[in-house]
């Protein structure tokens, strides 16, 4: 694994494209500390993906299948017949660069390459100069190229340098979409086997235990377990989860990151507090080991692997008779969810239009697809006060809010987090408006390259938000950055010691299982993590 | 999910805008302009200068006459050829030129030209 | 492929365009392939490439709605969403798209990102950029009005509306200026601010590195095209005029697909040259970049309201996959689920006498 860069190092950004050196015969360097291990062939092997095989990108030699160019030229005519996104989008980009320095992979790296436009042109070219009447005849006059070896391991590389975060997507006069010309891009070259390990593993594990993780059944509940004696330390209070529980009337699904990584583990626990509160006012809900996933590393390789994981959800939730499911917090999850669930898996008949136990809500958004967003779920008891708090055990904290990348331009959810975040704690602070709702920035490593090897790739990529928080650090003290999404809170918490030291990663719903006051519970002298409350830090000493 | 109608409906929107005109035109008469000389002007021959640039930029040249003989003073102009005429719409040009509607507007009517001649000069009454 | 090589053969490019009715009609009188051939194929294409590119992309689905939501969505009562940028509904997608197509809202978010090295580290701003938007904006507009004036020389009886444009597009009345002669038909504001807007449009794409970097000749070819149409409507109505009343003629003929061949002649050649870069213009547009104009409508990104949630959306080529399912999963597992105290569906006894019978078969 290639040495990350000391932050002062990653400082110094060079922004100034080759002057007379064009990029369209330009072969990419495939640098470390930037690109992603392949795919571990068994990973690919397990659920049936095409020319699994060792292989190793900086090599010269990638072991291609003989007629991996069919592959790849068939593999484009038939996604131009099924998606008019891809279609269009090759056709009408002006390269006006109105895209160019809003990605935060540019905006860190200074590699024109990552411009989003430069990035759909590697694309472009190719369908040019084998699908256009233009492109024949002009060849490079008209932005056309041959796909070459060297075209395609350039295409590789960059397209694992795109997180499909959309902020592009909203600049763009034509709402031209890089995370739709990435989503191709990459189900082409998994047509040859050319995926990364990180999202390969959790493809592979996903389908198997239902996890990302790989957690089985028994390991999932144990570390549940756990939380429960975590709480019960920190509260005195014995929540008692259910699992795959046939009856309930709601069904939650998390991403497995919360169950197993920091900070990811706190937001957990908030859940499992919250669940419990409400259980005396009649929330039934159980959890499932099966459908231990909201998240989705198929996404990142092709639509099909992500239907094929997806499918889990309803298959659960039927299997368990819930009445509806309610989904934690997770981004791109939700853009799944939102997007194209009930479009792949659905309709769920079998489901019924989703009403909270609590408040007799209905959530008329959430009518066909049956599945409502926890804070969704939270900020309707907050309103109807069904939720005793007492936000000043967050008053050691001075909040930000970070918007995920998919809820923020693949949902749209803005209030809901904040009025709860607003409700549970005292302090918050909003980023400057150029980063935040819909022009947050990714955090820098989504879309399946959390990986550990592309660290420089995740730091660089992971500046535009750390370069905001810092901000507001710097202004107002902040010290934790609270997000709605798994991937987040695992990356960002990375960044943020890089970049920003002084700022924590938390998930809304920890922030709501600190403030939520229960009946008969001791007092808290620290939060959920062990930290001392505000006024509390005597206390701990002694 | 194709929405076929909407692009169907869009397309016939957008292509009959851009073939507006020959929808327009289609039918009508679309009679080209044909300005008539008067007897005078018929006898005379010729204009102050050749037809050819006073049939494309005789506004240049009464924007000259305008200029050089309300503020300079200059009341003749020595045609091409070497003749002589008094600068003045009134009293030179309208003098062959008397039939307006028959001259000056056929033109400035097909091409939908307003000249402000007139907001100052009267135009000559023409004999029915 | 740099950006000199890029301007040099766009450049190249629209030279030879220019000079080809120059030589055709000016040396060689070839009237009636320049006045009524060419811009009869010309509009041909340009007609029949649409509606093919159109079609061709209507051909494909839609499978999943991906509208980008750049507001809040609709969700509980109390929550105000933001009926344009995350629409809900058809009209708020209407609303969306009519803003999108005349004012470039999309565009008028445009920033410049601001990098600067201090002590502390790098540090990133987000600087005010509207000049892109306002250019495009202004050419767009411009392009449109100068178009809709030409309706004058289209169209007979000419309507109102044009008349109402040229007196609202002149009403400056330049036309007196001091210079003798200058200025004279009125100009146009269009006229000045369309050249005004390509040339920024131009300089931007060399002076701006990162749009450098991108553009091709095709970003080029067009700007030098309109540029040169732009030239040369402006040098016929200032200083090479050409008979207007036969142009006229010749263009009602056209439209009423009797054109008469005997007024060519008597038309400048300039209005050839003019006339010639419009057709290269309109017979280029179905298979180039211009075809922005059309595509528009049809982004799958801002033309779909964000329902999927209340609202089932079709995929016409949904197929059925293969899954782990919970039986397979459970079969793994069981063991371990029962030591964990998870329920399973089949206990493990059963499953042991089953499993135990099976192989009593095989025996």
């Amino acid at each position: 694994m290639a040495d990350t860069p000391k932050p002062e190092e990653l400082a110094g950004i060079d922004y100034l494209p080759p002057l007379f050196r064009g990029w369209i015969n330009e072969p990419a360097q495939i640098r470390p500390g930037i690109y992603c291990y392949a795919a571990k062939p068994k990973n690919l092997d397990y659920v049936g993906m095409p020319n699994a095989r060792e292989w190793n990108p900086v090599d010269d030699d990638w072991k291609l299948p003989e007629n991996w160019k069919e592959i790849i030229l068939d593999g484009i005519r038939e996604r131009l017949e099924k998606f008019r996104s891809f279609k269009l989008f090759m056709d009408i980009c002006v390269r006006c660069g109105a895209c160019a320095d809003k990605c935060h992979f540019f905006i860190g790296s200074g590699d024109p390459k990552n411009m989003p436009v430069l990035r759909a042109e590697l694309l472009r070219s190719i369908y040019r100069k084998n699908f256009t009447v233009g492109g024949k005849i002009f060849g490079i006059l008209a932005g056309a190229r041959d796909l070459t070896e060297d075209v395609l391991k350039e295409l590789w590389y960059y397209l694992y340098q795109c997180t499909e975060c959309r902020r592009c997507s909203l600049f763009c006069p034509y709402g031209i979409d890089t995370a739709e010309i990435t989503m191709m891009g990459r189900e082409l070259i998994n047509l040859l086997g050319l995926n990364i390990d990180w999202i390969a593993a959790p493809v592979a594990n996903c389908y198997r235990t239902g996890n990302h993780l790989g957690i089985q059944p028994h390991a999932y509940k144990d570390m549940m377990d756990f939380f429960t004696d975590e709480i019960e330390e920190i509260t005195n209070i014995k929540v008692e989860p259910s699992f795959n529980r046939k009856g309930a009337e709601i069904l939650f699904i998390t991403p497995s990151g919360d169950v197993f990584a920091d900070p990811g583990t706190y937001t957990c626990m908030g859940y499992m507090m919250l669940f419990h509160y409400l259980q005396e006012q009649g929330l039934d809900i159980t959890w499932s080991t099966y459908a231990s996933e909201g998240g989705n590393f198929g996404y990142f390789t092709s639509h099909e692997m992500a239907k094929r994981l997806n499918a889990k959800m309803y298959a659960e939730a039927e299997r368990l008779g819930v009445k509806w499911i309610l989904g934690g917090e997770c981004g791109h999850m939700w853009r799944i969810l939102n997007q194209y669930m009930d479009t792949w898996n659905g309709p769920p008949d079998f489901l019924e239009e989703p009403v909270s136990p609590i408040t007799g809500t209905k959530f008329e958004n959430a009518k066909t697809t049956k599945m409502v967003h926890i804070t969704e779920f939270t900020a309707d008891l907050i309103k109807h006060n069904k939720l005793k708090l007492d936000p000043s055990r967050n008053d050691h904290l001075v909040m930000t809010y970070h918007d995920s990348c998919n809820t923020a331009r693949g949902m749209g959810i803005f209030e809901e987090p904040r009025y709860v975040i607003n409700n549970v704690c005292n302090n918050f602070y909003e980023m400057p408006p150029e980063t935040i709702r819909e022009q947050t920035f990714c955090c820098g490593s989504g879309a399946g390259l959390n990986a550990g090897e592309d660290m420089e790739l995740r730091m660089r990529g992971g500046l535009p938000r750390a370069n905001a928080v810092k901000h507001v650090h710097e202004k107002h003290g902040v010290n934790m950055l609270a997000c709605i999404c798994a991937i987040d809170r695992a990356v960002l918490t990375s960044s943020m010691e890089y970049w920003v030291p002084e700022v924590n990663v938390t998930g809304v719903h920890e922030l709501v299982g600190n403030a939520l006051v229960f009946e008969g519970e001791g007092e808290r002298t620290t939060d959920l993590r062990g930290e001392p409350l505000a006024g509390m830090e005597e206390e701990e000493d002694v | 999910m194709y929405d076929g109608g909407k692009i169907i409906a869009g397309l016939i929107i957008g292509i009959g805008l851009l073939l507006a005109p020959f929808f327009y035109n289609a039918g009508t008469a679309a009679k080209a302009p044909d300005p008539q000389l008067t007897p005078k002007a018929k006898e005379a021959k010729e204009c102050v200068t050749t037809a050819l640039y006073m049939k494309s930029s005789h506004f240049s040249l009464l924007d000259e006459w305008r200029h050089t003989a309300v503020r300079e003073n200059e009341r003749y102009f020595k045609s091409p050829n070497g003749k002589i005429y008094y600068k003045s719409l009134q009293l030179t040009c309208l003098d062959c030129h008397s039939n307006k509607s028959k001259f000056c507007d056929q033109c400035h009517n097909y091409l939908n030209v307003v000249p402000y001649c007139w907001d100052c000069h009267i135009a000559p009454e023409e004999k029915k | 492929m740099n950006f000199i090589l890029g301007i040099l053969i766009s450049s190249i490019a629209v030279t030879i365009i220019v000079l080809i009715p120059l030589l055709g009609v000016g040396a060689w009188n070839l009237y009636t392939l320049f006045g009524i051939i060419i811009p009869y194929a010309a509009m041909a294409t340009f007609f029949i490439g649409i509606v093919v590119k159109v079609i061709g992309w209507g051909r494909s689905p839609v499978p999943f709605r991906i509208p980008t939501t750049a507001g809040q969505q609709w969700s509980l009562p109390w929550i105000k969403p933001s009926p344009i940028d995350n629409p809900k509904t058809t009209m708020g997608v209407v609303v969306r798209m009519i803003f999108e197509v005349l004012t470039f809202r999309s565009l008028f978010r445009n920033t410049r990102l601001e990098y600067r090295r201090t002590e502390g580290g790098p540090k990133l701003d987000y600087e005010w950029e509207k000049w892109l938007w306002l250019a495009a904006l202004v050419f767009h507009y411009c392009f449109l009005v100068i178009f809709l004036r030409h309706f004058r020389f289209f169209l007979e009886p000419v309507p109102g509306f044009v008349s109402l444009l040229e007196s609202l597009d002149g009403f400056m009345q330049m036309g007196v200026l001091p210079i003798i002669g200058f200025g004279l038909p009125g100009v146009y504001l269009t006229d000045m601010l369309l050249m005004a807007a390509l040339t920024y449009l131009f300089l931007r794409r060399i002076y701006i590195h990162q749009t450098r970097y991108i553009s091709l000749p095709a970003d080029y070819f067009p700007l030098f095209l309109l540029l040169a149409l732009g030239t040369t409507g402006l040098l016929m109505r200032h200083f090479l005029r050409v008979d207007i009343t036969a142009v006229k003629e010749l263009a009602i003929g056209l439209f009423k697909f009797s054109p008469d061949p005997k007024i060519l002649s008597g038309i400048g050649v300039l209005f050839y040259i003019h006339l010639f870069i419009v057709c290269v213009l309109i017979a280029y547009f179905p298979f180039s970049k211009l075809m922005h104009f059309a595509g528009i409508f049809l982004s799958p990104t801002r033309n779909l309201s964000n329902n999927s949630r209340f609202v089932r959306h079709v995929n016409p080529w949904n197929y059925p996959v293969k899954t782990h399912t919970y039986e397979e999963y459970e079969d793994e597992f069981r063991e371990p689920m029962i030591e964990a105290g998870l329920p399973v569906e089949k206990g493990a006894e059963s499953t042991g006498e089953t499993e135990e019978a099976e192989s009593g078969e095989k025996e």
